[in-house]
C-alpha cells in the first residue's frame, strides 16, 4: 500500500492508504485529527475548508495522492501557530470575541476560510467588506452569517 | 350585536400580580441522601406552575383561543413535572457544581443558560457550574425531551429550587463551622465568608451539608431584582472548544473499533434492497471490513468513509420500490387537496377575502449529518448519538435487538444543528441494527444526499384562509391548513398524549394536539377558527424550527395586509389596533418604530411587517426586501439569488430573558430560516424521490442571501414572569413580514411557497443510482 508523508499542523506525518482516498477521511479517520468536518464530500458546502501551503482548499476534493512531502496542511487545530505569539489567531479571538459559533460544526471551515479570504484581499489590495465576505461559500445551517461577517472584519483588522 | 368590532387591545389583568406571586412563592426541594450535597426540586406534590391564567370572563371581540391559555410549552413542562425531582444539583468535594442536564444540546446554548441559572441561585460564576447532557435516563419518562423551544420553560424552576436549597444548605453548613449566625454570612464565588473574614470554599462544606436521608425542604428563591448573571450577555461556553476545533462530535468520538460505517440507499423514498448481486465483491474493495444486508439498505464497514462511499456506490442491487413511488410535488398537491376542510361562514357577511397556498416540502437537514456510533454486545448495547428524544430512542433500540431497555447505554452527544431533524434517533437505530449483524461496533454516519433526500422534511401543505370584512370590522378570520402528516416521535407522542389529553379541548390526536396548543391569530378577528387536517403519511416528516406555524403565518400575515388594505388601513397601524392584548401592540410598535416603519423605499423595494405569537412570547418583523431587476438577476454560481432581504428589524418578548446573546442569536438563526422558507429552498419530489442531494441543489440562507443590516431587539422589560420559549421564535413573523414585503415590492401575491419553486432548476440534478455524487478530484485548483 502506498506511504503519504506530509506536514500536518507543523508535524511531518506518515500514512499508508491507497492514493485515491480524499485527504478529508485521511486527516479525520486515519490520523485522528477531527477539526475539518464532513458537510457534503463534493466541495460545496466547504466545512473542511483547511490551508495548503497557507491558502484555503478542501481536502474532501484532493486524493492523498496529489499531496507531496513537502506540503503543510494546516486544520482548524494548527492555525493558532501560524500566529504569532502564543494565543489564538486574531480570527478565532474575534470569533470568541462575536460569539460567532452556535452548534459549531461549520465553524471550523468558516474561520480557515475567513482567514485566507482575508490574506487574499490585503494581498489584491482588497477591502474586507461585505462584497468579498459574499464570496465565501460556506454553509452555516445555524444561520449565524451576521456574525460571521462582523467577526471577519473585526478579525481582519488585527491580521 | 356585533360581536367582531375591534375594540381597544387590552392588557390580561392577571399578569403583574402573577408575577409577583411567582417571586414570593416558596418552593419544596429535596435533599437527597449521599455522601456530598445532592439537590432536587420535589415539584410533583405542589403546582408551583400556574402560568395558565384564569380564562378572560371578559367578552373578547375574539375570544382566546386555547393556544393563549394553554399552549405547547404547558404541555411539555406539565409532562415534566411528576420527574423534576429526579434531576439533581450535586456539590463537589473540588468546589464544582454539577448539573446533568436531562436535554439536548445541538447548538441552542442551553448549557450555558443552564449554568447561568444555577450559578445564579448560587452566587457562582458560571463557569464554576460544569453542565453535561445526561444519558438516557428512563425513570425521567417526558422529562428528557428537547423540543417546541420548552428547554428553558420547563427546567428553569425545578432546576432554580434545587439550586437554592443546595445554597441554603452550604450557608447553613458554614454557619455550624464558622459559628456564625447565617443570616451574616455572604456566599460568592464558591466561598462563605463570615463578618470575621473567614471562609470555607463550597468544597470543604459538601460532605457536611449533606443529607443522611433524602427529606423533603422548603427553599425560597432569588427575588428576581437580585440578578446579577440571569439577564446579562454571556458567551458559550464552548466558545474556545469551537473555534480551536476541540469540540466533539460524534463522529469525531474514537470509541476502539468502532470504524466508518455507510449505508447504501435505495433509488426511491423508502425503497429497501430485495438482493444484492456483489456482497462478495464489494467485501474485497479496499479498507472495507464488512458488508451486510439490512433493513434499508446495504452497510458498508471500512477504514475510512471515503472507502465506505466508494463501496457503497459499487453496490448492485434490486431495489424494492418505496413509498411514494411514481409520485411527484402535483400528485401529492392533488391528495392534499382532497384533504382540505371545508370552511364554515358563508361569503357574503360584508366583504369576502379568500387566500390559497401552498407550501411545498422543505428539508430540516443539518449541516452534521445523521449519525450514531453503536457497540452492540451479546446483551448490551452502547450508543452514542445527538438525539432530543433518547428515552425513546433507548426504547426503540432495545425493542429491534430483542433486549431489555434498561440493557441499553445512550449517551447523549452535543449535535451539530437539529432544527426539529434530531427529535428522531433514524441513524442510531440504524447503527443498532448494524452493529449486531455485522458483530462489531460502528461509526455510521448518512451521506448529505442521504440526509437530503432520505432524511425527514417539513412537510407540504396548503393554508386557505376566508375572512369577511365589514365595514371596519373583521367578521369572521378561518383558517384551514391541509398538510401530509407529521410524523411524531414516540418521546414527544407519548408526553403530549399523556399530558394534552387533560388540557382545555382533551381527547385528541397528537399532531391536532401541537396544532391546538401551537396556533393563535392574534388579532381581533370576530369568529377566528383554525383547523388542521393531515393527509398523507408516507413521507419522513418531523418539526423544522416550528411544524406549522411558520406557513400559516405566512399565509395569515399575507391575508393581514389584504384585510388592511380592504379597509384603507396601513399594515402597521392595522396590527397595532387589532392586536388582542396590549403585550402584544407594545412589541409591534417598538418594530415599526426601530424598523422605520413607513420610510420613502424605491420602486422595486418595499417594507413588510409580521407578527405572530405563540412560545409564551410575541415577536414581530419588519424586513425590506429588494426585487429590483439588478438584484433579482443577480448571478452567483450554483446559486439562487432572487430578490434580497437587505434588512430586518425584530422585536421580540420572550418574558424572562436568561442570556440575551443567546437569545439574540437564536432569532438571527429564525430569521436566516425564515429566509430560506420563503425565498429560496425546497425540495422537488420527482418521480418517487426528492431531487435535491446536496447544499448546491438545497438552497438554505447563505452569505449572498442573508440581510446586510439585521437589528434584533430583545424586550428586557417583559411582563412576564418565566423565561417563553426561544429556539424557534425567530422564523413565523419573519416569514410574514417578507411575504408581505414581496406583495408591496412587486404587487404579486404568491400562491406558493418558498417563491422560486417553480423556476428551473439551476443545476443538474445528481443522479439516484449511484446514491452518492463522488468526490470531486480537483481541489487544489480552486484554492484562494
Amino acid at each position: 500500500m502506498p506511504n503519504h508523508s506530509f506536514k500536518l499542523n507543523g508535524e511531518t506525518v506518515d500514512v499508508e492508504v491507497e492514493d485515491d482516498v480524499r485527504l478529508l477521511w485521511v486527516i479525520r479517520d486515519l490520523l485522528g485529527v477531527t477539526g475539518p468536518k464532513y458537510g457534503c464530500g463534493i466541495n460545496v458546502c466547504k466545512a473542511c475548508t483547511s490551508h495548503i501551503n497557507g491558502k484555503a482548499f478542501n481536502p474532501c476534493s484532493v486524493p492523498v495522492g496529489a499531496i507531496k512531502p513537502t506540503d503543510e496542511v494546516t486544520t482548524i487545530e494548527g492555525l493558532a501557530d501560524t500566529a504569532p505569539g502564543g494565543d489564538l489567531h486574531p480570527m478565532q479571538q474575534a470569533w470568541i470575541d462575536n460569539d460567532v459559533a452556535q452548534c459549531g460544526y461549520c465553524q471550523p471551515g468558516q474561520i480557515m476560510a475567513a482567514v485566507a479570504k482575508v490574506r487574499q484581499c490585503q494581498a489584491e489590495g482588497r477591502e474586507v467588506d461585505d462584497a468579498a465576505i459574499e464570496e465565501l461559500r460556506n454553509i452555516c445551517r445555524c444561520g449565524t452569517y451576521n456574525r460571521i461577517r462582523e467577526a471577519i472584519k473585526a478579525g481582519a483588522e488585527k491580521m | 350585536m356585533p360581536t367582531h368590532r375591534a375594540t381597544t387591545t387590552r392588557s390580561r389583568p392577571t399578569e403583574p400580580a402573577h408575577r409577583a406571586d411567582v417571586r414570593r412563592r416558596s418552593f419544596l426541594g429535596l435533599l437527597v441522601a449521599a455522601p456530598v450535597l445532592v439537590t432536587a426540586a420535589e415539584i410533583g406534590r405542589q403546582t408551583i406552575f400556574d402560568s395558565v391564567p384564569d380564562a378572560s370572563a371578559v367578552a373578547l371581540p375574539s375570544a382566546p383561543q386555547p393556544a393563549e391559555v394553554y399552549d405547547l410549552l404547558d404541555v411539555i413542562r406539565d409532562s415534566a413535572r411528576p420527574t423534576a425531582n429526579l434531576i439533581t444539583v450535586k456539590v463537589n468535594k473540588d468546589g464544582t457544581v454539577s448539573f446533568a442536564l436531562p436535554r439536548s444540546d445541538n447548538g441552542q446554548g442551553i448549557i450555558t443558560s443552564t449554568q447561568m441559572i444555577i450559578a445564579e441561585e448560587m452566587n457562582l460564576d458560571p463557569d464554576q457550574v460544569v453542565v453535561t447532557l445526561a444519558d438516557a435516563r428512563p425513570e425521567l419518562v417526558f422529562n428528557q425531551l428537547t423540543g417546541g423551544s420548552s428547554t428553558t420553560f420547563s427546567t428553569y424552576t425545578p432546576i432554580r429550587v434545587a439550586a437554592a436549597l443546595a445554597q441554603g444548605r452550604l450557608l447553613g453548613a458554614a454557619a455550624n463551622e464558622l459559628d456564625q449566625d447565617i443570616s451574616v454570612l455572604t456566599s460568592r464565588q464558591g466561598l462563605i465568608t463570615g463578618p470575621n473574614g473567614k471562609s470555607l470554599p463550597f468544597g470543604e462544606l459538601t460532605a457536611k451539608a449533606a443529607a443522611p436521608i433524602t427529606e423533603a425542604a422548603n427553599v425560597v428563591l432569588k427575588d428576581r431584582e437580585k440578578f446579577t448573571v440571569i439577564g446579562k450577555n454571556r458567551t458559550k461556553s464552548d466558545a474556545l472548544a469551537m473555534v480551536t476545533g476541540k469540540k466533539k462530535f460524534t463522529t469525531d468520538l474514537k470509541i476502539p473499533d468502532a470504524l466508518p460505517t455507510v449505508i447504501c440507499r435505495a433509488p426511491d423514498l423508502n425503497g429497501f434492497p430485495r438482493s444484492v448481486g456483489n456482497l462478495g465483491a464489494i467485501r474485497a474493495m479496499p479498507g472495507v471490513t464488512d458488508v451486510v444486508k439490512v433493513g434499508n439498505g446495504v452497510a458498508v464497514r471500512a477504514k475510512t468513509y471515503g472507502q465506505c462511499i466508494d463501496a457503497v456506490n459499487a453496490v448492485e442491487a434490486t431495489w424494492a420500490a418505496g413509498t411514494v413511488s411514481g409520485e411527484d410535488d402535483e400528485s401529492v398537491l392533488r391528495k392534499l387537496r382532497r384533504g382540505e376542510l371545508p370552511l364554515a361562514v358563508p361569503k357574503g357577511v360584508g366583504k369576502t377575502l379568500e387566500s390559497d397556498t401552498v407550501f411545498y416540502f422543505r428539508s430540516n437537514s443539518s449541516l452534521e449529518t445523521n449519525c450514531a456510533i453503536a457497540d452492540v454486545r451479546a446483551n448490551s448495547a452502547t450508543i452514542w448519538g445527538p438525539a432530543k428524544s433518547p428515552i425513546a430512542a433507548q426504547n426503540e433500540i432495545a425493542k429491534k435487538l430483542g433486549i431489555p431497555q434498561n440493557a441499553v447505554t445512550f449517551h447523549v452527544m452535543e449535535g451539530g444543528g437539529s432544527f426539529g431533524r434530531k427529535l428522531f434517533f433514524d441513524a442510531a437505530l440504524e447503527a443498532a441494527e448494524v452493529s449486531k449483524a455485522m458483530g462489531k461496533p460502528v461509526k455510521l454516519m448518512w451521506t448529505r444526499s442521504d440526509d437530503s433526500r432520505q432524511g425527514r422534511v417539513h412537510p407540504m401543505a396548503t393554508t386557505r384562509i376566508r375572512a369577511n370584512v365589514a365595514g371596519d370590522a373583521v367578521a369572521s378570520f378561518e383558517i384551514r391548513h391541509t398538510s401530509v402528516a407529521t410524523e411524531t416521535n414516540p418521546g414527544l407522542s407519548e408526553a403530549i398524549t399523556a399530558t394534552a389529553q387533560k388540557a382545555p379541548g382533551g381527547n385528541l390526536t397528537v399532531s391536532e394536539s401541537i396544532w391546538e396548543t401551537t396556533q393563535v391569530t392574534p388579532y381581533n378577528f370576530g369568529v377566528s377558527t383554525r383547523f388542521l387536517s393531515e393527509v398523507d403519511m408516507r413521507f419522513n416528516t418531523s418539526s423544522m424550527r416550528n411544524i406549522y406555524s411558520p406557513d400559516v403565518a405566512t399565509a395569515r400575515e399575507l391575508m393581514v395586509d389584504r384585510i388592511a388594505a380592504q379597509m384603507g388601513k396601513d399594515p402597521y397601524e392595522f396590527r397595532s389596533e387589532f392586536t388582542k392584548l396590549e403585550r402584544w401592540k407594545k412589541v409591534v410598535d417598538r418594530a415599526a418604530q426601530e424598523g422605520d416603519w413607513g420610510k420613502s423605499m424605491a420602486d422595486g423595494t418595499a417594507q413588510g411587517i409580521g407578527m405572530h405569537v405563540e412560545y409564551k412570547g410575541v415577536a414581530c418583523a419588519v424586513v425590506e426586501l429588494d426585487c429590483r431587476p439588478e438584484t433579482v438577476n443577480r448571478e452567483i454560481r450554483q446559486a439562487r439569488t432572487g430578490p434580497r432581504v437587505t434588512k430586518v428589524t425584530y422585536v421580540v418578548d420572550v418574558g424572562l430573558v436568561i442570556n440575551p446573546r443567546g437569545v439574540r442569536a437564536q432569532m438571527m438563526g429564525g430569521i436566516n430560516d425564515a429566509l430560506a422558507m420563503t425565498l429560496t429552498s425546497s425540495l422537488h419530489l420527482t418521480d418517487g424521490h426528492f431531487v435535491e442531494a446536496s447544499w448546491d441543489n438545497y438552497f438554505y440562507t447563505r452569505q449572498w442571501n442573508t440581510p446586510p443590516e439585521m437589528n434584533i431587539i430583545v424586550v428586557d422589560d417583559s411582563d412576564a414572569p418565566e423565561p417563553g420559549g426561544v429556539g424557534e421564535f425567530g422564523v413565523a413573523a419573519t416569514c410574514g413580514a417578507i411575504a408581505c414585503a414581496y406583495v408591496r415590492a412587486t404587487g404579486k401575491t404568491p400562491t406558493y411557497f418558498p417563491l422560486d419553486h417553480k423556476d428551473p432548476l439551476p443545476f443538474t440534478p445528481y443522479p439516484t443510482s449511484p446514491p452518492v455524487p463522488p468526490s470531486p478530484v480537483n481541489g487544489l485548483e480552486t484554492t484562494f
